[in-house]
Order: structure tokens, then C-alpha cells, then sequence
């Protein structure tokens, strides 16, 4: 049951900020679509967006904060460089990846595509969140703006997913420890 | 019942989601040119933090050009009603372009590898 900083700080990063994000996605995605004014009444339109006001920022911060204990926090761990002579690479991820050709494409594919797409989704999940806080009820009269707050919303969800799928499999093949 | 609210204009959502489409098209675009010439002087600029590596550069740009590209735009539209439906459209398009500059056979196909 022993974590040392590293995995803790990994754990925090993924299975805390990245996964309240991935875990909550559906339901703020739901509760934007479901914003329609044939829908619910006056009442249940200022209740359901308040509510979902209050959750959009909540997965945005949930997001940021993700991307940043990843980036300044875990992700130097992983990239490491490890002093001269080293043979045993396990403590140092990345090289370990890119000492076999078996597991180099973690590296070169998964990781990179990771670090570099994460960053699109605490973007679009912040105008998601600003747009759906400006409009407020109105909200369930706007086709258009809501169309695009859930594209915006999709994308930081595939980004999201594609990053936390990565962080795992990545992990399984070399921890950050 | 939206009618029976006071409507807004909507220039302060138009400039969120464009400035979001340039923030994720400037993370593209700069991960693109870093990852296909990693030699060159602006890749190596982009080294902000040892520790951290070009990522440091590339996403700190990213965040700086978001968040003044909305400060700007939302100067600029707070008060008016946009072409919601264009704009829209161009800022949906420029998160593509930031999903494609982050994906890493784009960098292989460009680099000719």
C-alpha cells in the first residue's frame, strides 16, 4: 500500500484531476444538450444551469490543474536524463522506453501525442465553461451557441481521453517511480 | 421563457470560442514547427524550463497567446452582436488545426519520415 512522492504526485495528476474531468464529462455535456427550452420550464432552466455553471468550472480547474501537475510535475520524472554509465534505466521512463525497439513507440507516439494534445482541453473546457456562465438561461435559446460549446466540450474530452489513455498504458509499460 | 429575458449580445462568446480555436491552433501549429526542425533556434527557444523541456515553451505560448487573444477579441465585441455562425465555424476549424499539429505522424509525414 506504499506510495512513494513520485506516485502519488502521478496519481494526483491522473487518477484525481484527469479523471474527475473523463468522469464528469457526460453528465456536463448532458446537462448543456439538455438546455432546451421545449424542454424544461422557466424554473427548471435556471436550476439545471446554475448547476451546470457551477460543474463546467469545476472540470475546467479539474482539467488545468492536470495539465499542470503533468507538465511541472510528473513529466520532468519521466524525462530524465540518467547519469553516465547507467544500466539500469528503470527509474528513468523515457529512456527505458527508447532502449527497445519493442517499447520505443510508447515514447515516440504515445507520449508525444500526450503531452503535446492535453493541452488543448483545459482551453476549450474553459470557453465551455465561460460561454454556458455568460448566456446563463438564455442558453436555451440559442442553437448555435450550444452546438458549438459541445463541440468545444468534445474536443476537450477526446484530448482528455487520448492523454489519460496514454498516461496509463505508458505507466504499465514504465512507471514514473 | 428566453424571451422574457433581457436577450445579450453575443461578441463576449464569439471572442471565448475563437480566442479558444487560436489557442489551440497556436499549440498545433508551434508543437508542428518545433517537432519537424528540433534544431532550430526557435525549438530551442522553446526550452523555458530544463527540467520540463520544449514543452515548457511550446504550452506556456499556447496559454499566453489564449488568453490575450481573448482579452483582445472580447475588448473588441463586448458590446456587439457577431456573425456567431462564422465565427464559430473558423474557431471549431482551428481546434482542428490543433488536434492535427499534435498528432505525431503529421511531424513524421512533414519531417519525410
Amino acid at each position: 500500500m506504499e506510495m512513494n512522492l513520485r506516485e502519488i504526485w502521478t496519481v494526483v495528476h491522473g487518477m484525481v484531476f484527469g479523471f474527475i474531468f473523463l468522469l464528469g464529462f457526460s453528465g456536463a455535456l448532458y446537462g448543456v444538450y439538455s438546455l432546451k427550452a421545449e424542454w424544461l420550464t422557466t424554473e427548471g432552466i435556471t436550476k439545471t444551469v446554475n448547476i451546470v455553471k457551477v460543474y463546467l468550472w469545476g472540470l475546467a480547474l479539474s482539467v488545468w490543474a492536470a495539465v499542470f501537475t503533468g507538465a511541472w510535475v510528473v513529466y520532468p520524472w519521466y524525462r530524465a536524463a540518467p547519469p553516465e554509465g547507467t544500466t539500469d534505466l528503470s527509474t528513468f521512463p523515457r529512456y527505458f522506453l527508447l532502449a527497445s525497439e519493442s517499447t520505443a513507440q510508447w515514447h515516440e507516439f504515445g507520449m508525444e501525442w500526450k503531452e503535446h494534445v492535453a493541452f488543448l482541453a483545459p482551453i476549450a473546457a474553459t470557453v465551455v465553461a465561460y460561454v454556458v456562465s455568460y448566456y446563463g438561461p438564455l442558453l436555451a435559446s440559442k442553437v448555435g451557441e450550444r452546438r458549438a460549446v459541445m463541440i468545444f466540450f468534445i474536443v476537450a474530452f477526446v484530448a482528455t481521453a487520448i492523454a489519460g489513455m496514454f498516461g496509463a498504458f505508458i505507466t504499465k509499460a514504465a512507471a514514473v517511480r | 421563457m428566453a424571451k422574457a429575458m433581457k436577450d445579450k449580445v453575443n461578441g463576449p462568446a464569439a471572442a471565448a470560442l475563437l480566442a479558444g480555436g487560436i489557442g489551440s491552433a497556436a499549440m498545433g501549429i508551434i508543437t508542428l514547427i518545433v517537432q519537424v526542425d528540433s534544431q532550430s533556434g526557435f525549438s530551442k527557444s522553446m526550452v523555458w524550463s530544463k527540467a520540463v523541456g520544449g514543452l515548457s515553451g511550446k504550452s506556456s505560448w499556447a496559454i499566453i497567446i489564449f488568453f490575450v487573444a481573448w482579452a483582445v477579441l472580447h475588448f473588441m465585441w463586448k458590446d456587439k452582436d457577431t456573425d456567431f455562425a462564422r465565427i464559430s465555424s473558423l474557431a471549431i476549424a482551428l481546434l482542428v488545426v490543433g488536434l492535427i499539429g499534435t498528432f505525431p505522424p503529421v511531424w513524421n509525414l512533414l519531417k519525410g519520415g
